[in-house]
């Protein structure tokens, strides 16, 4: 499972306030307790904290950079933002885009660019597509696999190895009226598109947003994560600092036979992450 | 009918482990020894994701055994009083790519010998060969416990291959062999989950998993290699698919338990062949069985089974 750690995001409070007296050591002290934690990847969102959204995306890269040696996920819907981020990373470790739609109706060709940000950054450099288009977000499994099969196919196209293409099906907070058939439409979609191509694109999503405005957010995370990986999701963005939700992970991989049961699988997980 | 060629590709590898340290190294190895670093299955890839070549240790007694087989034992007669001439008997003659010392006589229901008695096997057969060694205790936890710190300690430098750890007999020979830089073998009982566990535990207490090779009791032909073959599949398969827990090469008892089965000395069995050929058969078979699924060290001891074995894994790495 490649765990993306969600909290270096300016709508968090403590990292807005933080990028607001460029204090570095709340979001250098993130990326060591994520990464400790079993991240792969560290989602770096500026949000809505700063005026200079690209000063500030490579502000926290650099930060993180500083001390940190765990992928980074540039997290921006705006191809400035993160132009802005690939300028002073260092891509090496890997590095995943986040995130384009399929297409939209200010730029057509939004896909085509983070294409062309991911080929300049280097042969590990990822990106995350969503399914959605000019059209909005869908609210059906055959309108977001259609899109995934056009995201597919032009990144075939492009000559873009589809195992460095993270599909993301959109989740929907679980309380919006009317949304909670999405769930399934969700698990059916990632049923769908893992067989879109071989080797299958990446399923991803961002886990957090299931649990938006809920109570037990913890618990609806946990149970919609291990229902999603059996159905094929291999990525998600997630409160990684949840300890809970990351044995949820170790145990859904073990039960589901890809990591050999050991009395300490839970360690076993964390630590083979790490090494 | 053309066959179809089935390839695959992995993206995890065995750990690559050198054993042996020589003079620059603060040893006084003449040689060292490289195993593992397959990134495919046995067969399953090209010749450059077949890892390094498996290696044959052979077997040397810290005293004279008193139940080997005749037809085995007749091999020795002249070493067996003097573990160093053993051990060069085994390179110089048999051609032994490394010496395991087996401290069999230390064992409290057999010679109960002392832990001098250990010291000084391993200070003879480490003078008497140059090429790495495998140190490895009586199988009895407490005398283990004992003996083979003063073991490690003596061969402090070499880079020696101690064992072995369970999962409830670990502490002290994990550490130990971490003072004094060896690798360890990690050892279960014909079961891939307690395997992890105790690589895990070895982990825990901070050995690097980088110097672990891992035993699993061996099962020899007619005596449970189906079990021996399916769990060292099982365990490559685990660490080509990433698990860094698992990601270790593989020791094997293939001369003892060959030479325990019946098949391979019973000498009044007719129809089953001449009795001096079975047993070499017996221990070849069951080490090419196991080359197979995949094991890096081989511990064997007649030398017709090493000869056949080495000229095998010499044909097929061509």
């Amino acid at each position: 499972m490649i765990i993306i750690g969600e909290r270096i995001n300016g709508m968090f409070k403590d990292v807005k306030e933080a990028i607001a007296s460029k204090n570095k050591q709340p979001i250098q002290e993130l990326a060591k307790k994520q990464t400790e934690a079993g991240a792969t990847y560290l989602d770096v969102n500026v949000g809505t904290a700063a005026a200079d959204q690209e000063g500030t995306m490579q502000w926290l890269v650099e930060t993180i950079q500083e001390t940190c040696s765990t992928p980074l996920c540039l997290d921006s819907q705006k191809t400035g933002v993160i132009a802005a981020g690939l300028k002073v990373i260092n891509a090496k470790p890997g590095l995943i885009l986040n995130s384009t739609p399929l297409n939209k109706k200010s730029d057509e060709e939004v896909f085509d660019k983070y294409i062309e940000m991911a080929e300049q950054a280097g042969p590990k450099a990822n990106i995350i597509t969503l399914t959605m288009d000019k059209n909005g977000v869908p609210q059906d499994v055959d309108t977001r696999v259609a899109i995934a099969a056009e995201i597919v196919q032009k990144a075939m196209e492009k000559g873009f190895d589809t195992q460095r293409l993270f599909i993301d099906p959109i989740a929907l907070p679980v309380n919006v009226p009317n949304a909670q058939i999405q769930m399934l439409n969700i698990f059916n979609a990632i049923d769908q598109i893992k067989y879109l191509a071989d080797p299958a694109p990446h399923m991803t999503i961002g886990l957090s947003n299931v649990s938006q405005g809920t109570s037990e957010r913890s618990l609806i995370n946990r149970i919609f994560l291990a229902m999603a990986m059996s159905h094929g999701l291999d990525s998600a963005i997630v409160d990684v600092l949840d300890e809970n939700l990351v044995n949820v992970v170790a145990t859904a991989e073990m039960l589901m036979n890809r990591q050999i049961y050991s009395d300490s699988f839970l360690k076993a997980y964390i630590a083979a992450n790490k090494a | 009918m053309p066959v179809p060629e089935v390839k695959d590709s992995f993206t995890g590898s065995v750990n690559r482990v050198t054993l042996g340290a020589t003079k620059d190294k603060g040893g006084t190895r003449t040689s060292t020894i490289t195993v593992g670093g397959a990134r495919n299955v046995v067969y399953g890839g090209s010749i450059e994701e077949a890892g390094e070549k498996p290696v044959i240790a052979m077997d040397v007694l810290d005293s004279r055994p008193d139940d080997w087989p005749d037809l085995l034992a007749e091999n020795y007669q002249d070493v067996m009083d003097s573990p160093g001439d053993w051990a060069k008997k085994c390179i110089e003659q048999f051609g032994a790519d490394l010496i395991c010392v087996k401290f069999e006589g230390i064992h409290p229901d057999k010679k109960d010998l002392d832990a001098a008695h250990a010291v000084k096997v391993t200070e003879e057969v480490l003078k008497a060969v140059g090429v790495p060694l495998v140190l490895w205790g009586c199988g009895n936890d407490e005398k283990d416990n004992q003996v083979m710190p003063k073991v490690s300690e003596a061969a402090k430098g070499e880079n020696v291959l101690i064992g072995s750890v369970k999962e409830d007999n670990y502490k002290s020979l994990t550490a130990i062999a971490l003072a004094d830089g060896h690798h360890l073998i990690t050892h279960a009982p014909l079961d891939i989950n307690i395997a992890k566990q105790v690589n895990i535990l070895v982990s825990d207490m901070g050995f690097p998993l980088e110097k672990v090779v891992t035993f699993q009791a061996t099962g020899a032909l007619g005596y449970g290699i189906e079990y021996a073959y399916s769990i060292q599949e099982r365990q490559r398969l685990a660490a080509l698919g990433g698990d860094k827990m698992m990601a270790m090469p593989a020791i094997c008892d293939v001369g003892y338990e060959s030479w325990r089965a019946k098949e391979s000395k019973l000498a009044d069995a007719p129809g089953w062949g001449d009795v001096k050929d079975r047993g070499p058969m017996w221990e070849a078979t069951t080490a090419i069985c196991l080359l197979q699924a995949g094991v890096d060290i081989i511990r064997m001891r007649h030398p017709r089974a090493v000869a056949t074995v080495k000229n095998f894994i010499n044909q097929i790495r061509q």
